[in-house]
């Protein structure tokens, strides 16, 4: 992927700051009560905890069955619930057969407080359309060569329905416990630009 | 109108004015449902203030990436509203039908996806 210019530079970043401004001379929220609730926000969004769920259906086939059919439901069994009410949470499982990888193509979403904060390229434009378009060409950019027999799911988000990917457990993990599994797991591998 | 799993579709060709949810590379295209998700209120409806907006089923439909570009082995999912998308077998089911012949591997995807996502 290309360089981006910095997150602070971008159009995005100054209507953000408009935004707060607007909101704050409406008497709506203080500074220092804005930087609270997102400060508060990312403290608990880390990829630890999509490597939470990774985790557990490695080890809990009932659990993956659940977390496949309603990730939403699941997530919530883990105690995320609040930090994924406002969408719908699904999970796509790869296998032999295919590889599964998330982009928005009409924006960045991605389930943050799962993943954590979302990666620059991840909004960068050339990401979000060669996805979609070459996706085994931009995964061999990211090291991750997909044999040509397996097929590619190029899962394509919106803000209400948000995509984690499940891994393949890796081969020789079978004495690991949940905590050494879930180190293992990568945000990339969560959004299926790596393997794990 | 509830569109099952399988069901082929073909999403709006419109250009509108607004926001729409409906990205601009899978306009007009033939799709096939894999999955009936919840109901939210309709995007384009939101952006411009209706004070009530349509509340819609939001469907993953899958395309194949050759009919999307010419070319590709690989399938795009995405998530659209119930008013992006009409049958696409009502309008022209011939050719729908002869798209479904001509495509190689449609139906092998068919089969390894359906049972995790009717689940």
């Amino acid at each position: 992927m290309t360089a981006e210019p910095h997150h602070h530079d971008l159009p995005v970043a100054a209507r953000v700051r408009r935004l707060e401004e607007r909101v704050i001379a409406a008497g709506l929220a203080s500074d220092g009560e804005l930087d609270e609730t997102l400060a508060r926000f990312y403290a608990r969004a880390t990829p630890v905890n999509g490597a939470r769920l990774v985790a557990r259906a490695w080890t809990d086939p009932r659990f993956r069955e659940r977390l496949l059919a309603d990730g939403s439901a699941a997530a919530a069994e883990l105690g995320f619930g609040p930090q994924v009410s406002s969408y719908q949470l699904r999970v796509v499982a790869n296998s032999a057969q295919r590889h599964n990888v998330i982009v928005c193509t009409l924006c960045s979403c991605y389930p943050v407080a799962l993943l954590g904060p979302s990666p620059s390229w991840y909004k960068s434009l050339a990401y979000r359309s060669r996805t979609v378009r070459e996706p085994r060409a931009v995964l061999s950019e990211f090291g991750l060569v997909v044999p040509e027999e397996v097929d590619i799911a190029v899962w394509d988000s919106t803000a209400e329905t948000r995509y984690l990917v499940l891994p393949v457990r890796p081969d020789g993990t079978d004495g690991l416990a949940g905590d050494e599994l879930a180190a293992m797991v990568t945000r990339d591998g969560l959004i299926g630009t790596a393997r794990v | 109108m509830t569109l099952r799993p399988g069901t082929r579709v073909r999403t709006s060709s419109a250009d509108p004015d607004h926001h729409t949810r409906l990205p601009r590379y899978l306009r007009g295209q033939i799709g096939e449902i894999v999955y009936a998700g919840r109901e939210w209120p309709l995007p384009d409806d939101v952006a411009r203030g209706v004070s009530a907006p349509r509340a819609e089923t939001v469907y993953t439909v899958r395309f194949a990436a050759a009919r999307l570009w010419g070319t590709g082995r690989h399938t795009v999912l995405a998530d659209l509203w119930e008013s992006y998308l009409e049958r696409a077998d009502s309008e022209d089911g011939s050719e729908a039908g002869s798209e479904a012949d001509g495509e190689a591997g449609s139906e092998d995807h068919g089969e390894d996806d359906g049972p995790q996502e009717e689940r």
